[in-house]
């Protein structure tokens, strides 16, 4: 699942962690994470509006969430 | 925010400024019933935002109830100017004495308000104030004080009114001033005001306009009159392509865009911001020989899906094939926001970006970024090196050659 | 030297809570503009990019000891009159009013009281000032790094009814080697609190300031203005004029003009072309193209050498 530009990735135990869904949808300014049933739902049609902020790179642990830019092949991570 | 002319004479009204016992109509039935009530001749008047109405034939003369009633059917009938009336007015015809013009309006230049009377009314102000100098009196007045009635006589004084004309011209001046400024009337006009055999003053027509930027805090008078805030007041009936980019426009509130097609009938398609760049830009255009399809302004840092819903507007009308995304150097909307946004258009409408954006000129806040965006699609970009104008010109080289190239 | 700020210039940001104000906050600060106070009603306590944010402007002036130098007006269009009248009441002498879409008799009223009393204003729907490499006030240029890369320090004053139009005009005196002394953005409504004309007397004083820009557009009279203002006060400061929207001449632009009674008030109003005339005549250049302006100017400096 990804955007015409921008791809997110949680990675597998971090996606179905309620507290960091939560955290996600609040940080995001673009609204790309919903937390849903506890788990990180990525709403695809917002993830082209993502403004690199990193504020979801920040929220999450270390290598969890991984922001891909797809027209240079770059990432935002820690 | 322009007003109807039975719209007006509430307003006037409201502020105790005498009227006629005048009638409005919606159907000819009713415009007889209106003549009817009144009793004697009538005038029957159309109901439109748009000035000429007399040459138009939408004012008639009526001296029965039965011919208002006919009269009214046809002017209800009748487009001026591309205007639909709302209605008819159905005025008593008035014996008068004679006709005066009073109005308030902004003078920009004093930043005040500024009262015009003259006794020459019912014709061309303009022409009066040319041809007759001292028949029109003027008269400034503050923001900040209350507004004094000697100061509306003062203005009346001023055209050579004397005797009791002036006492009453200056009670309907004075209202009229007080009602510009408790309405925020950008022009606050009677035209004629008709003195009438017994002495008293009447307003036959009214013309108001009251200040975009201020019609949310007049709304219960707006209510009161009958205003519908939803009914568009354009000058001319809006494009598809103007509907639409107001609908993208109020759909998200990140950002603003305008769209404006009225008057331009060109193959370049321009996504262009903001104000004066936009000015600047459609300028650029057409003194290098391009033809416009459309005015086109961002601003205030749109989201990529209200750039994209702009360009593909612009993109979707008649004979657009390319579309040039121009900017002044930008400080708030960000460069890369835009590029996907055009991007985005571009693809969704199954275009080659590359072949379809004739130009990426916008320098400023994330260019590095947007640079990369149109790099990995092959768009012809430039920095803030390269002028607006010759910006503009790579353009309307660009599409030129098309033509050339498709004949 | 410069107009309007100084080295030493302290200002207030009033609404400072609201998103556009704590960006315009940052950048001020980063560019080296002393800030030394916020106003929101009810946040009296917090802080904004280390600004103290206070209730009041009263406050503000008692918590700096004396009334700071001017504010930037942020606030939403309702309140605007409001939070100029306070800034004017309690001593400020420059505002700076960002606000767009504020009806005409408030600005009025806040014009009128200002002259009152001895203040200017700025605006309303304006990005407000800048003076290379000292300090700025208002969103003027964006992000202090920006700002700087448009705006280098130089002889030329730029006076702009369009704010972006200030930035892209000061970046091209800026390539060009020639740079700016201040630029203001005037603010584009149909009644601001300072005109061109009422600007010049400051360049004019200026030492630093040898010639003016200024990037105009049809409607108001403000360009005749300014040339009986230079004719009466014989002022000799160079001007070079852009004028943007001359295809609103156009006959099938028209149908957006004033009604008849607006053009005996002013006298007519003016159109692109008439205001080119005008400009002309009096000896003020009218360019094509931004990218001419730089010639424009350095053969009206060498002139007045």
């Amino acid at each position: 699942m990804h955007g015409t530009f921008i791809d997110v990735e949680v990675s597998g135990a971090a996606a179905s962690d309620p507290e960091l869904a939560r955290k996600l949808e609040e940080v995001c300014p673009v609204d790309i994470f919903a937390a849903a049933g506890g788990t990180v739902e990525i709403a695809r049609e917002n993830l082209d509006e993502c403004v690199l902020c990193e504020l979801c790179v920040e929220a999450a642990p270390r290598g969890t969430v991984v922001v891909r830019k797809l027209y240079d092949g770059t990432r935002l991570e820690r | 925010m322009r007003f109807y002319e039975y719209e007006s004479r509430r307003i006037v009204e409201r502020a105790g400024i005498p009227v006629t016992d005048y009638g409005f109509a919606t159907t000819a039935a009713e415009a007889g019933q209106a003549a009817e009530r009144i009793g004697g001749p009538t005038v029957i008047k159309s109901q439109v935002l748009t000035g000429g109405r007399m040459k138009a034939g939408g004012v008639r003369f009526a001296d029965s109830p039965e011919q208002a009633e006919a009269d009214a059917a046809e002017i209800l009938e009748l487009e001026i100017g591309g205007h639909v009336p709302v209605g008819v007015l159905v005025d008593p015809k008035a014996e008068i004495e004679q006709e005066y013009y009073a109005a308030v309006l902004w003078d920009g230049r004093a930043k005040r308000p500024m009262m015009l009377f003259s006794d020459m009314g019912g014709i061309d102000i303009e022409q009066v104030a040319a041809e007759h100098p001292d028949h029109v009196g003027r008269g400034h007045l503050s923001n900040l004080h209350p507004i004094a009635d000697f100061e509306a006589k003062q203005a009346v004084a001023r055209c050579g009114m004397t005797g009791s004309a002036l006492n009453r011209a200056s009670a309907v001046l004075a209202r009229l001033a007080r009602l510009q400024r408790d309405y925020d009337m950008t022009l606050a006009e009677i035209n004629p005001l008709a003195r009438l055999a017994d002495g008293s003053f009447v307003a036959l027509d009214a013309h108001m306009e009251m200040e975009d930027e201020a019609v949310g805090r007049h709304k219960p008078m707006l209510h009161e009159i009958g205003v519908d805030l939803d009914e568009p007041r354009e000058l001319y009936e809006p494009s598809e392509f103007e509907r639409n980019v107001k609908a993208i426009d109020a759909a998200d509130h990140r950002g603003v865009i305008q769209g404006k097609d009225h008057g331009f009938h060109g193959d370049l398609g321009l996504v262009i911001g903001a104000g004066g760049g936009s000015l600047t830009l459609t300028d650029a255009v057409r003194s290098q020989g391009g033809r416009p399809a459309n005015y086109a302004e961002i601003g205030g840092n749109p989201s990529v899906a209200k750039s994209k819903g702009l360009a593909i507007e612009v993109l979707r009308k008649d004979g657009v094939e390319k579309i040039a995304v121009m900017m002044s150097i930008v400080s708030n909307t960000r460069v890369d926001i835009v590029a996907r946004g055009v991007i985005k258009a571009c693809l969704e409408l199954g275009k080659d970006p590359a072949e379809t954006i004739a130009i990426f000129r916008i320098p400023g806040a994330w260019e590095e970024e947007g640079y990369r965006i149109l790099d990995r699609y092959g768009v012809e970009y430039c920095d803030r090196s390269v002028s607006m104008w010759e910006a503009a010109g790579r353009a309307v080289a660009r599409v030129q050659g098309d033509r050339t190239g498709s004949q | 030297m410069s107009v309007l700020l100084h080295e030493d210039f302290t200002f207030i940001v009033q609404g400072i809570t609201g998103r556009e104000a704590v960006n315009l906050t940052r950048e001020c600060l980063d560019f080296g503009s002393a800030i030394v106070g916020g106003v929101t009603p009810g946040r009296k306590g917090r802080e904004v990019h280390g600004v103290p944010v206070f209730d009041t402007v009263e406050q503000v002036v008692e918590h700096h000891g004396s009334a700071p130098d001017g504010a930037v007006v942020t606030v939403p269009p309702a309140f605007t009159k409001d939070a100029v009248l306070e800034a004017i009441e309690n001593g400020i002498g420059l505002i700076v009013v960002v606000t767009e879409r504020i009806p005409r008799a408030d600005v009025a009223q806040m014009v009128e009281l200002a002259n009152e009393r001895g203040a200017r204003i700025i605006g309303p729907n304006c990005l407000g000032v800048i003076v290379p490499g000292v300090a700025k006030m208002g969103g003027i240029g964006g992000p202090a790094r920006d700002a700087a890369k448009a705006y280098a320090p130089g002889p030329v004053g730029v006076m702009s009814r369009s704010g972006g139009m200030t930035t892209e005009i000061s970046s091209t005196l800026t390539a060009a080697g020639l740079g700016v002394s201040t630029a203001v953005s005037i603010g584009g409504d149909a009644i601001i609190g300072s005109t061109y004309a009422e600007l010049m007397p400051l360049f004019d004083a200026d030492e630093q300031t040898e010639a003016i820009v200024i990037y105009t557009e049809p409607g108001g009279r403000m360009e005749a203005e300014l040339v009986d203002w230079r004719e009466r006060a014989g002022s000799e400061l160079p001007i070079v004029a852009f004028m943007a929207g001359r295809f609103m001449d156009d006959e099938e632009m028209q149908g957006m003009s004033f009604g008849h009674a607006g053009t005996i008030v002013e006298g007519k109003e003016d159109s692109a072309t008439e205001k080119i005339a005008r400009l002309e005549a009096a000896g003020i250049p009218v360019v094509e193209r931004i990218d001419e302006i730089p010639a424009a100017v350095k053969q009206k400096l060498g002139a007045a050498a």
